[in-house]
């Protein structure tokens, strides 16, 4: 198949065959990452923008280190150094990165939508590094790369997501990825942190986590945030550690060669015990290794010009 | 000035007239509405096959003047309305200042004297600023004129507050006007709370945030014997509760805004800010049940809630972005496309809802023919068939998702005080 997508937003709008493609894109460029010599010129000349309304340093390190092994000219903007404080529009914004050149403009953002009204107004392709509870496409692409190399295909596995899945965008995109893969999705928490109708999206929703990995074959635990807890979402992240918590006595529900993913950063003792987090079972550092090579194949996708790997 | 208007299909609620008659408008009024006027016109026109109404009447409009000059003023405001076919509407209070005192309720009104090109009502705050907190001096702004009080989008909070507005509304026969919405259970949500919130990842208002204050302002009305007029009903709830509040007998009145019975939150997938409106787009069953409750009477009025912004205020993030629709330049046509042409209501009922039944909750003496009133008139083509083009709005909001829509039965002409301000769709 033909890949012709300006924009990579989210995983809704994508077909199985698409996602397929970018997967297999990334193959190659995952073995790149594991030479010696780690860099290739497929994007000499190209300008890529990281621009981040949100700090993050994992996911704005991934893409920075994605354009670099491919030679691409990497700029990162950030909430601090930009005019973004001085309250310049997210339009006048996006239109002087295109003014400047950008093939490429890599957007997180608090807002969901955010990444769209960019891929509106300019011509270069957009790529979703996180919006607001949106999406997080690149994320989710990454965590079915993982899926798919540790278990071999991803269809007909048992899928859990714990957590906090009416403010994750991580959810959202991996609900969508692994649906339309064909694996069995079941998620997770507190009610109070369950948006409404998720049934509706083809999954299964449920507030006791040892129903919900009762012979999993994939365990994705997301990161609990303090300032849901304020808010009075939960009473106590001692109390959530408790109900939600993925430890080693849990894990006997789930399928014996379980695997144990967290798009990080990881709360040690909070939503995952460090023994489970350390363990062969854990993925979470191959998931790091493969965002690197997954977010390769979405730039060489976008402004590679089908140029050789 | 005499104007002969020929052979039209009038319809007139208020009189029981109906039928192919002509009008002959003399002095800014009516002076006959009969078979066959054989008297000298300075201007006749035949109107055969199009209908003759009272001019429609938008009870809810967001006029921006005072204050927010720059998103509408009082002139372009007015302008919208005649092109739109509106010969009077009542503005909301939320300008800047508020209509909170006597001498905004009479800057207004001047303005619309001098520039306004129709008649527009001003509608008094409950509480100074809109803050919930003190209540205006209600008979002094009704003894400048206005003709309902409401604290419009900052929703009164406090129910004792409430309770006294309408104890106090209740002594001067005003209608309070209640935008029904629990800010804690809205809690600062942008969307509908469903299925399009869960899959947008955008925060959702859930349906009860409007019911339950609709349940306390029946329940207040009962208690205070106030005219409560819910606006822009947008749940099923709501309109239940409405339904088996006028079975009660009580005092209470509602309406429904176009874009809550043509529009559901499906129409929200691509993050068009033109669709953040507020009280959200809601589910097809609701949009169901609005348009039941408009069929069996218990929302007897339809208005705009006409909010015109900026694009600036709507080209931004989807959180970012102000609630509101331009809506005055698409009433007519989509009442009568979504609700007339689909079967919901006749087109007497669909007129019925924007002239005798808002003129009636307001206590103004419009949305009639009858000889010797101010000569409002609305002519509609119900088969005229127009695709909506912002651009052309003689609003400053452009702010409408029924851009690029494809309407069909529009205002043709509009009539104010005998006279004519819009021709066929242009104004005069
Ligand atoms: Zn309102």
């Amino acid at each position: 198949m033909s890949f012709n997508r300006k924009d990579i937003l989210g995983l809704q709008e994508m077909s199985r065959e698409e996602i397929e493609y970018i997967l297999d894109t990334a193959v190659p460029f995952k073995e790149i990452t594991l030479r010696p010599i780690k860099k290739i010129p497929t994007l000499r000349g190209k300008t890529v923008i990281n621009l981040f309304y949100e700090p993050s340093t994992r996911t704005r390190t991934s893409f920075e280190l994605a354009g670099k092994r491919m030679s691409a000219d990497v700029i990162n903007i950030s909430t601090s150094a930009s005019s973004i404080v001085k309250g310049e529009s997210l339009k006048d914004t996006a239109l002087t990165l295109q003014a400047l050149g950008a093939d490429v403009v890599i957007i997180r953002h608090g807002m969901s939508g955010a990444p769209h009204l960019v891929g509106q107004t300019i011509k270069a392709g957009v790529i979703n590094a996180g919006d607001g509870t949106h999406e997080h496409p690149t994320q989710a692409l990454l965590d079915l790369y993982t899926i798919r190399e540790k278990k071999g295909q991803v269809a007909g596995l048992k899928v859990a997501i714990v957590g906090d899945i009416l403010h994750s965008r991580v959810a959202r995109s991996d609900i969508w990825g692994l649906t339309k893969m064909g694996a069995e999705v079941v998620v997770a928490g507190p009610n109070t942190l369950l948006p409404p109708e998720l049934q509706s999206l083809g999954i299964k929703a449920c507030t006791n986590v040892e129903e919900a990995i009762k012979d999993a074959d994939v365990i994705q635990v997301l990161r609990i945030q303090q300032e849901r807890q304020e808010k009075g979402l939960f009473p106590s992240l001692r109390e959530y550690s408790r109900l939600y918590g993925i430890n080693h006595e849990r894990l006997k529900y789930a399928a014996k060669d379980v695997l144990v993913m967290h798009p990080g950063p990881i709360n040690r003792g909070v939503e995952i015990t460090p023994d489970v987090a350390d363990s062969n079972q854990s993925a979470i550092l191959d998931q790091v290794t493969n965002g690197l090579a997954i977010r390769m194949a979405l730039l060489y996708l976008l402004a590679g010009g089908g140029g050789e790997v | 000035m005499k104007i002969l208007l020929k052979n039209g299909y009038v319809m007139d609620a208020s009189q029981g007239i109906e039928g192919v008659k002509d009008i002959y408008i003399e002095d800014g009024r009516i002076a006959a509405v009969e078979k066959n006027i054989e008297r000298a016109a300075d201007q006749t026109v035949d109107v055969q096959g199009k209908y003759v109404i009272p001019g429609i009447i938008d009870m809810h409009v967001h006029l921006r003047e005072p204050g927010y000059e720059y998103k509408e003023t009082i002139a372009t405001g007015t302008r919208s309305a005649a092109k739109g076919g509106v010969t009077s509407l009542a503005c909301m209070p939320n300008t800047k200042p508020v209509i909170d005192q006597q001498a905004t309720v009479e800057f207004v009104k001047n303005k619309a004297q001098l520039e306004g090109m129709v008649h527009v009502y001003p509608v008094g705050a409950i509480t100074n600023g809109l803050q919930g907190e003190r209540l205006t001096e209600i008979g002094d702004l009704k003894a400048a004129g206005i003709v309902a009080i409401t604290d419009d989008g900052n929703p009164v909070m406090n129910g004792e507050k409430m309770r006294h507005a309408m104890e106090y509304a209740k002594m001067f026969e005003l209608p309070v006007l209640s935008h029904c919405e629990d800010k804690n259970l809205a809690a600062h949500g942008v969307i509908n709370e469903g299925r399009m919130s869960t899959l947008l990842g955008l925060k959702g208002m859930p349906a009860i945030a409007e019911s339950i204050m609709v349940a306390r302002e029946i329940m207040l009305s009962e208690l205070t014997g106030a005219h409560v007029h819910v606006c822009h009903v947008s749940t099923a709830q709501s309109v239940e509760m409405i339904r088996r509040a006028k079975a009660a007998g009580l005092p209470v009145t509602a309406e429904a805004m176009p874009h809550h019975f043509a529009l559901d939150e499906t129409a929200l997938h691509s993050f068009d800010t033109n669709l953040k409106v507020n009280p959200p787009l809601r589910r097809a069953e609701d949009v169901a049940a609005i348009k039941e409750g408009l069929r069996d009477g218990t929302i007897e009025v339809i208005a705009t809630d006409h909010a015109p912004h900026a694009i600036e205020e709507k080209e931004v993030e989807f959180d970012n972005a102000l609630f509101g629709i331009s809506g005055l330049e698409t009433l007519i046509p989509l009442v009568i496309t979504e609700l007339v042409h689909k079967g919901t209501l006749t087109f007497a009922q669909a007129i019925e809802k924007m002239t005798v039944n808002p003129a009636r909750i307001l206590g103004i003496n419009k949305g009639t023919l009858k000889a010797g009133v101010e000569a409002d008139i609305t002519i509609i083509d119900l088969d005229q068939q127009k695709t909506v083009d912002v651009s052309q709005f003689a609003s400053k909001g452009k702010n409408s998702p029924f851009h690029g829509w494809n309407l069909k039965g529009w205002p043709i002409m509009t009539i104010v005080s005998g006279k004519i301000v819009m021709k066929n769709g242009e104004l005069v």
